[in-house]
């Protein structure tokens, strides 16, 4: 168990961003609210995943809604603990940690401001690796686990315990339709996990992975550095090209911002270009009319600057980037976890091949 | 029609005469510490070289006082700020982000109470009117005149704000209330930060307007005084010291629509080289392009509506060394006629560079004779590269542009360029930002929600409201043409419901000549 500092939760606003693919909503908020936890006085601990017994009880939370309404509405720490102690009620046990679903993005940072309020710690885990947008998407799923119970809070007075769901696909349509009545905004509490299961099913290390990446990126500029190599040193990523963005192409469609863009080489890329679709996250780069790395291996897009991750919402004509590829997490590398989150999963009908050798 | 544009920069006061569309001439003065002093400078030494004929129709003035009241953390005034959006968004109150010392400054305390919408329009919580109130009476006792109110989603509805603001308004004498959604779009802490920075500038505003007046009335002018704004558009002096914030960006838009009416090119990219900065902006239909992201102003983010801008340290008085071949971003800014060599300073800066290789001629050239060729040919082509680099990043699309220099330094653009069709340089270019604030126009605008009605309907409508508040502002009626209309149709409410936004601009009314006689 480790106690993190002011500096890891700034370092942490950092990487999940970067890990959040290009989605996975902005950090910003969350930060501020552990900012402000923290001047008051609360810390939270981080454990590894052996830390846990078998049968200890594990929340796992998440904020679900539209950017636009967290824009307005944002998401109050407590609401978030709220939703782990309603779970609590629930199931009439005490929970022993709590840990992200997703790393990537604002839900990275869901679980420390729970944790703040509720005293436990935050398992170094998620079941992502990164930002994906449903629920299906997880290394539980792969997993088969249950996807119920699953409470869902909004700030007014409204909680709604989703009990039973056949199957993930459900589970994320029904929740999904009381976020919407809430105003397409809601703290949730996942399904819990055990011990075991979260040490079988759960990606470990992911928190001190994004901490890790935002401390070398902030590293990297306060010596005025190239925060780029020190990202794919601190996350043996590769990088796959460098150059300006020249297009982009955005529409709403189920839900979903859907798109494509075009960066065009500079320096060593010169004359070379490639295209980069995405589905909230960015989902497959292409060279020469070629898939060259599709999800699950992460494809971050970072200003060539600062480092700092640009999301599939902001990205615009003109912006320097350099594109690069993180590894993914193992449990999706099967046949079975690409079922869930291989090229396929996003309507491409590409083979996924890695560009990371196995 | 004449009219006078003064911009007041940090370095100089430039004032324009422009007559029947022409520029009839142009001067520089030095900015001085009280305002009122280097507008009537420049007055005089414009007077002293044009003949202003049979009296003056307007007077506009642009200035990046209030911005640089907040930069540099001065003359600024305590706020009230009342969020109206529990019970969400209590963890993250007014102020929340701020710079330490900012705060300091303009927190004068916050209160959270329950109202505001959702994002489809219906209600999110009753509106705690009996809260207000109470709140009213305790700023009112606190002694606080500057208050601002911020309700959950009042981009897309802002009766709560508007509740509140004429609670305020009985429950305290003389007190100024500034309304978020008059200050921003969707974004709750952005807009509600816009709003705090413009309510804790207003009584600086209100000081700088007067000051604005009486160098009006020293030098005779009965002119209306106008103030320029963000959009390249002009305030009446009263509204524009309600709204500081909205005159934030008025000096880089000066140049750009300045640069645009020397030209007479309305698609283009600027570049406005000053002494210090080099500012690239985005010209379409003649205005400059918006920014659609965050904007940080003095270390707080901020979401309101200013130009799209990149800056860089690229200015006649930008420091150059020789022997890692860079330029800036140190300056040595309204000291560049002491320090530069050719001055007779010891510096070197871009000004002696230019000087050099002959493009402009100022000073003593002997002063640069020792100058090799080569290290002033690659400090060129240095200038030549941060150029195109940010001529590029200001595009909006990828093909090649016209490009406009304007600017002291504008001789520092050289003639071909990667991404650029074709360079304009104009006449009286060194002062595009007077020119800019001399041609500005008032605009109306509307923004509101539309039920029941057709979307060309809702339209018009909107159209003939912002019309009518364009000639309240001093527009004459028939010059009045739409710039902009957009409509956003809102899901969940009955009746076809669209929010709809429409701007109008037009040029300033003529006074009749017995109205524009001096004095």
């Amino acid at each position: 168990m480790r106690q993190l500092s002011s500096d890891d939760i700034e370092a942490l606003a950092v990487g999940a961003w970067i890990l959040g693919t290009g989605g996975g909503g902005s950090p910003y908020h969350a930060l501020l609210n552990l900012r402000r936890l923290y001047e008051d006085g609360s810390r939270v601990n981080l454990i590894d995943i052996d830390e846990l017994h078998d049968d200890d009880a594990v929340a796992v939370v998440s904020v679900m809604g539209a950017p636009l309404v967290i824009l307005e509405r944002m998401v109050d720490s407590r609401l978030i603990a709220r939703a782990v102690s309603a779970m609590e009620e629930h199931l009439g046990r005490k929970f022993k940690a709590v840990m992200a679903i997703e790393i990537g993005g604002g839900n990275g940072m869901q679980p420390l401001l729970a944790a703040a309020h509720l005293g436990i710690p935050v398992v170094d885990a998620d079941a992502m690796g990164r930002a994906y947008p449903e629920a299906q998407m997880t290394s539980f799923a792969v997993g088969d686990l249950s996807p119920c119970p699953l409470t869902s809070i909004d700030p007014r007075g409204n909680e709604v315990v989703i009990s039973k769901s056949a199957t993930w696909k459900w589970m994320e349509r029904v929740s999904r339709k009381v976020c919407t009545e809430f105003g397409s905004l809601a703290a949730t509490c996942k399904a819990p996990r055990t011990g075991a299961e979260v040490k079988k099913w759960g990606i470990p290390r992911t928190t001190t992975k994004a901490i890790n990446l935002g401390h070398a990126v902030n590293e990297a500029n306060r010596r005025h550095a190239d925060p780029i190599a020190a990202i794919l040193k601190a996350e043996s990523g590769q990088r796959l090209f460098t150059g300006k963005v020249v297009e982009v192409e955005r529409r709403t469609t189920e839900g979903f911002l859907r798109g494509r863009t075009v960066i065009e080489g500079l320096g060593d890329d010169r004359a070379a270009r490639i295209e980069i679709d995405f589905q909230n996250e960015w989902v497959v780069v292409w060279r020469e009319g070629r898939p060259v790395v599709s999800t699950p291996d992460l494809i971050c897009v970072l200003d060539s600057e600062s480092g700092e991750a640009i999301g599939t919402e902001t990205i615009r004509y003109g912006q320097r980037t350099t594109v690069i590829a993180l590894p993914a997490a193992q449990v999706f590398l099967t046949p079975r976890g690409l079922e869930h989150v291989g090229p396929r999963a996003f309507g491409y009908d590409i083979d996924f091949n890695s560009v990371f050798p196995s | 029609m004449r009219r006078i544009g003064i911009d007041v920069g940090g370095t100089n006061t430039d004032a324009v005469l422009l007559a029947d569309g022409k520029v009839v001439q142009g001067v520089k003065t030095a900015t001085t510490a009280d305002v009122t002093g280097g507008i009537v400078a420049a007055f005089e030494a414009l007077k002293a070289v044009s003949d202003f004929g049979s009296g003056i129709d307007a007077l506009m003035i642009g200035t990046t006082h209030f911005i640089n009241a907040v930069v540099q953390r001065r003359n600024l005034t305590k706020v009230a700020a009342i969020r109206v959006a529990l019970p969400a968004t209590a963890a993250l109150p007014p102020f929340t982000g701020w710079p330490v010392d900012l705060a300091k400054l303009a927190n004068g305390g916050v209160w959270q109470i329950e109202g505001g919408h959702d994002y489809d329009g219906r209600r999110f919580m009753p509106l705690d009117i009996a809260a207000a109130r109470a709140i009213a009476r305790q700023i009112r006792e606190r002694g606080l005149k500057y208050v601002v109110v911020t309700a959950m989603f009042s981009p897309l509805d802002a009766s709560d704000e508007a509740t509140i603001a004429s609670i305020l308004r009985e429950e305290i004498p003389g007190v100024s209330v500034t309304c978020s959604h008059l200050l921003g779009g969707i974004g709750l802490l952005e807009r509600e930060n816009a709003a705090i920075l413009n309510a804790s500038l207003i009584a600086l505003a209100e000081e700088a307007i007067r000051g604005f007046e009486h160098a009006k009335s020293r030098i005779g002018l009965s002119a209306p005084l106008f103030v320029t704004q963000n959009d390249g558009t002009v305030a009446e002096a009263s509204r524009a010291a309600a709204f500081p914030v909205y005159s934030f960006a008025s000096g880089p838009t000066n140049s750009m629509r300045g640069a645009a009416y020397l030209s007479g090119i309305e698609e283009a990219i600027v570049v406005d080289v000053g002494g210090t900065t080099a500012d690239f902006g985005h010209l379409r239909l003649g205005f400059p392009r918006e920014a659609n992201a965050v904007v940080h102003v003095g270390g707080v983010r901020t979401l309101f509506r200013m130009p799209d801008l990149i800056s860089i340290g690229l200015g006649g008085g930008s420091r150059v060394d020789l022997t890692s071949n860079t330029i800036g971003p140190g300056s040595v800014g309204y000291r560049l006629t002491e320090q530069a060599l050719v001055f007779g300073g010891d510096t070197l800066t871009m000004t002696d560079v230019g000087v050099a290789a002959g493009l402009i001629d100022l000073g003593d050239r002997r002063r640069v004779a020792n100058l090799r060729a080569g290290d002033v040919s690659s400090i060129l082509h240095r200038a030549k590269e941060m150029i195109e680099e940010n001529v590029d990043r200001v595009k909006a699309d990828a093909g090649d542009v016209t490009l406009i220099a304007v600017g002291g330094g504008a001789f520092l653009v050289p003639e071909n360029l990667q991404g650029v069709a074709c360079i304009k340089r104009v006449e009286h270019g060194g002062c595009a930002n007077a020119v800019g604030a001399a041609i500005a126009q008032v605009s109306g605008e509307v923004d509101q929600v539309f039920q029941g009605s057709t979307r060309s309907e809702a339209i018009a409508t909107a159209r003939k409201l912002a019309d009518g508040r364009a000639i309240e502002a001093g527009a004459g009626p028939e010059t009045l043409i739409m710039v902009e209309a957009e409509d956003t149709p809102i899901a969940y409410l009955p009746g076809n419901a669209m929010r709809v936004r429409v701007k109008v601009v037009g040029d300033i009314k003529s006074r009749t000549p017995a109205e524009a006689l001096p004095g």
